[in-house]
């Protein structure tokens, strides 16, 4: 009996050691960053990995459109990442249904729940299952070029509707200034001018209710109003030149280069424009503003002055994930390292409190404008999937091109919806 | 001697042959061995790699499916359907066949008269024969690069080319009519070396007598090209028309460098549509449906073309 026990325990310290012997990879899949937050990630990495042996953290960045296009076939190969990059919305409610996702509510402590956000935490929530974690949020806003606005003599201050923001553009072109600079290569920059004049025109929930199909689902007045906004300034001829050739990634070094008075972009750009930049340095903080959304007067529905549009972006986690990828979520996400984002200024941190010590005037601001948002809509071609939202984007392209009207986006767009 | 004997056997009148006595012969002369051995291989990767896919594409084709998980919902023809009625999808139908076009009635001409140009063995033909043959050995998305970056009118060669001649800066990839052209010259800078030397290793083999015998009769240069030389090389032409036709029906990776299928997918092939709608999308049915329907044109091509060109060119 005896030595079947200490047979037993050899046995159990064998395997003991052996699970301690072997490393675990936690592998992190994430659309390219700045170099700050890429660094950001590699600190972190490496201080998990001193605090855990037997676990190593591997980060790979990917950029942007080829991790959206990859992500899909990497899923269901058995290179999958432990945690992977999410915009969440539709997306992240196929993966999940697709059972391509862990369910983390119970592996998450609740002390780390309480420190975020209850919306932040429902985006990433499918069917009362937490399938990851939110990291930030962001806000897409006109980044403004005040040098130029100044010499064209347009007070951007003054910006409130968009047909205030019409008018400036047409001044800025009487005066020798591109007013827009836009990565219409990747559409998606586009296509934040549709969503936004969606929002404005139909109120917080016209996204939502388009979605139950209910008020004519995506053809409603107020989609095709905002396709006949958007086409009110795509007349105006406000971009570079050849804008339907730049990628976003050109664009936002272009106006970092002062080619431009106007960039409808996240505040994520803040850095990585001035990296683009052919100088590295871009824009000091003394020429650049940032603007809201100009309004809409007479919308079709009211309520949607206030709503941001931007994205909750986070991680989600792998189905086949260990239980150190959870704990290392956990570890990337705690309130220390929250506030370091913000005081180096990385981006603005989700957490309820880092954002006070936000440091960076314009992050302090989009803090601010997603504070008080009305609603927070996540980027429309993250958020109604794959599909319908590659036709958004489409649409917006085609709209910003004077290649389709109002209606037919509209109807595009339902179509693609009722065939997703 | 031995191998007379299986024919002895067959040419035996009014005689058919058991089964014993076939599968004996086969035994004898190796042949069943060399097929069981030889057969399975190729049968097996055939299988897996091209008949499984393409019975599973054909499925696939059949349901609205994300690729996820597995299709469940079943739509019949439906994909089919809305193939038919994509505006898109004639575009891309339509600039195939430009392609298609422009790689008969351009590029295959002008592969043509470079070959006769420097088709004799000579070192200074040789040096133009690789630089015309250097575009073919870049990779596809390496010279798609390059001429994005050589269109790019705000940084690229273009730009460059634009400010020296104190013009404004021209945008071809953006342009929505003007795009495709710009591709189509790609394409056609890219692969007519190709053809080139085809026609290169072809015009070597016509026997040099021929050509003499033509010139002692008094016939002129474009002559003996017209009526020596192209004829001779006819088997060559055929064979490099049929390249050009299922080449340009595959034209995919110097597109999604190039333009990415736009602007506002101004510039999709066939291929290219099936990788946006149905792969980058998740519309794998409806990318499966396109898939299906590139295989029935690209095999109906080649059966008709084998029947009607390659036949009466051998013979």
């Amino acid at each position: 009996m005896k030595r079947t026990m200490s047979l037993a325990a050899v046995f159990a310290a064998a395997v003991g050691a052996c699970s301690a012997a072997a490393q675990t990879e936690v592998t992190v899949l994430r659309v390219q960053p700045g170099d700050q937050e890429e660094a950001f990630y590699r600190r972190v990495a490496q201080d998990y990995e001193a605090q855990n042996p037997g676990v190593k953290v591997v980060f790979e960045f990917i950029a942007n459109e080829a991790y959206k296009s990859k992500l899909p076939t990497l899923l269901q190969s058995d290179a999958r990442p432990d945690i992977f990059y999410s915009w969440g919305g539709e997306t992240l409610v196929d993966q999940a249904n697709a059972g391509f996702l862990a369910d983390i509510t119970e592996q998450v402590p609740a002390e780390i729940k309480a420190t975020f956000p209850e919306a932040a935490l429902e985006a990433y929530t499918v069917d009362g299952q937490l399938r990851g974690l939110p990291l930030y949020a962001t806000e897409v806003v006109f980044w403004v070029n005040t040098d130029l606005t100044e010499q064209a003599g347009v007070d951007h201050t003054a910006i409130e509707t968009w047909q205030d923001f019409l008018d400036a553009v047409t001044v800025l072109k009487e005066a020798g200034v591109t007013p827009i600079i836009a990565g219409g290569q990747d559409k998606w920059p586009l296509h934040f001018y549709w969503s936004y004049l969606a929002l404005r025109e139909g109120g917080p929930n016209v996204v939502t209710t388009a979605m139950s199909g209910e008020e004519g689902g995506f053809e409603n007045e107020a989609f095709v109003e905002a396709g006949a906004e958007f086409q009110k300034l795509a007349e105006l001829d406000p971009f570079q030149p050849g804008f339907m050739g730049t990628t976003y990634e050109t664009a936002s070094g272009m106006f970092a280069d002062g080619k431009g008075a106007f960039h409808l972009m996240g505040d994520w750009d803040y850095l990585p424009m001035r990296a683009r930049s052919t100088s590295g340095e871009g824009l000091s903080d003394e020429q650049l503003a940032i603007i809201q959304f100009p309004v809409v007067e007479g919308p079709v529905a009211e309520g949607g002055d206030k709503a941001t549009l931007g994205g909750i972006n986070g991680w989600a986690v792998s189905h086949s994930a260990e239980p150190e990828a959870v704990d290392f979520l956990t570890f990337l996400l705690n309130g220390e390292h929250q506030r370091e984002i913000a005081e180096k200024g990385i981006f603005i941190p989700i957490v309820k409190g880092a954002g006070e010590a936000l440091e960076n005037p314009f992050f302090q601001k989009v803090a601010q404008d997603i504070a008080e948002s009305s609603y927070h809509q996540v980027f429309l071609d993250q958020f109604l999937g794959a599909s319908v939202g590659a036709t958004v984007n489409d649409i917006s392209a085609d709209l910003a091109q004077g290649a389709i009207t109002p209606d037919e986006a509209a109807a595009q767009v339902q179509e693609a919806w009722d065939f997703r | 001697m031995a191998a007379s004997a299986p024919s002895q056997v067959y040419s035996a009148p009014g005689r058919r042959l058991s089964l014993t006595e076939r599968l004996r012969l086969g035994l004898n002369n190796g042949r069943i061995s060399a097929t069981l051995i030889l057969l399975p291989p190729a049968l097996i990767l055939f299988t897996l790699f091209v008949m499984l896919p393409l019975g599973e594409s054909f499925y696939y084709s059949f349901f609205n499916w994300n690729g996820y998980g597995v299709p469940t919902d079943f739509v019949g023809l439906q994909n089919y359907q809305r193939i038919a009625d994509h505006s898109v999808f004639h575009v891309a139908v339509g600039n195939t066949v430009k392609i298609v076009a422009v790689s008969l009635f351009l590029q295959m001409p002008l592969a043509l008269l470079l070959a006769l140009l420097i088709y004799r063995k000579t070192p200074t033909n040789a040096f133009f024969r690789l630089v015309f043959f250097l575009p073919y050995i870049l990779a596809e998305v390496a010279a798609g690069l390059i001429w994005s970056f050589v269109f790019d009118g705000n940084y690229g060669v273009s730009a460059s080319l634009a400010q020296s001649l104190g013009t404004e800066p021209f945008f071809i990839l953006a342009d929505r009519d003007w795009a495709f052209v710009a591709v189509m010259t790609v394409i056609v800078w890219k692969y007519f070396g190709f053809h080139m030397m085809i026609y290169i290793a072809a015009l070597q083999g016509v026997p040099e007598d021929l050509v003499e015998a033509a010139r002692i009769e008094g016939a002129k240069r474009p002559q003996i090209v017209r009526y020596v030389l192209v004829p001779q090389i006819k088997p060559a032409i055929i064979v490099s028309a049929f390249f050009a036709i299922i080449g340009a029906l595959q034209v995919f990776d110097l597109i999604i460098p190039l333009t990415n299928g736009g602007p506002s997918n101004q510039t999709h092939t066939i291929v290219t549509y099936l990788y946006t709608f149905g792969l980058t999308r998740l519309n794998i049915g409806f990318g499966s449906a396109v898939g299906v329907i590139l295989f029935i044109v690209a095999i109906t091509v080649a059966v008709f073309y084998q029947r009607f060109f390659m036949k009466r060119g051998q013979s």
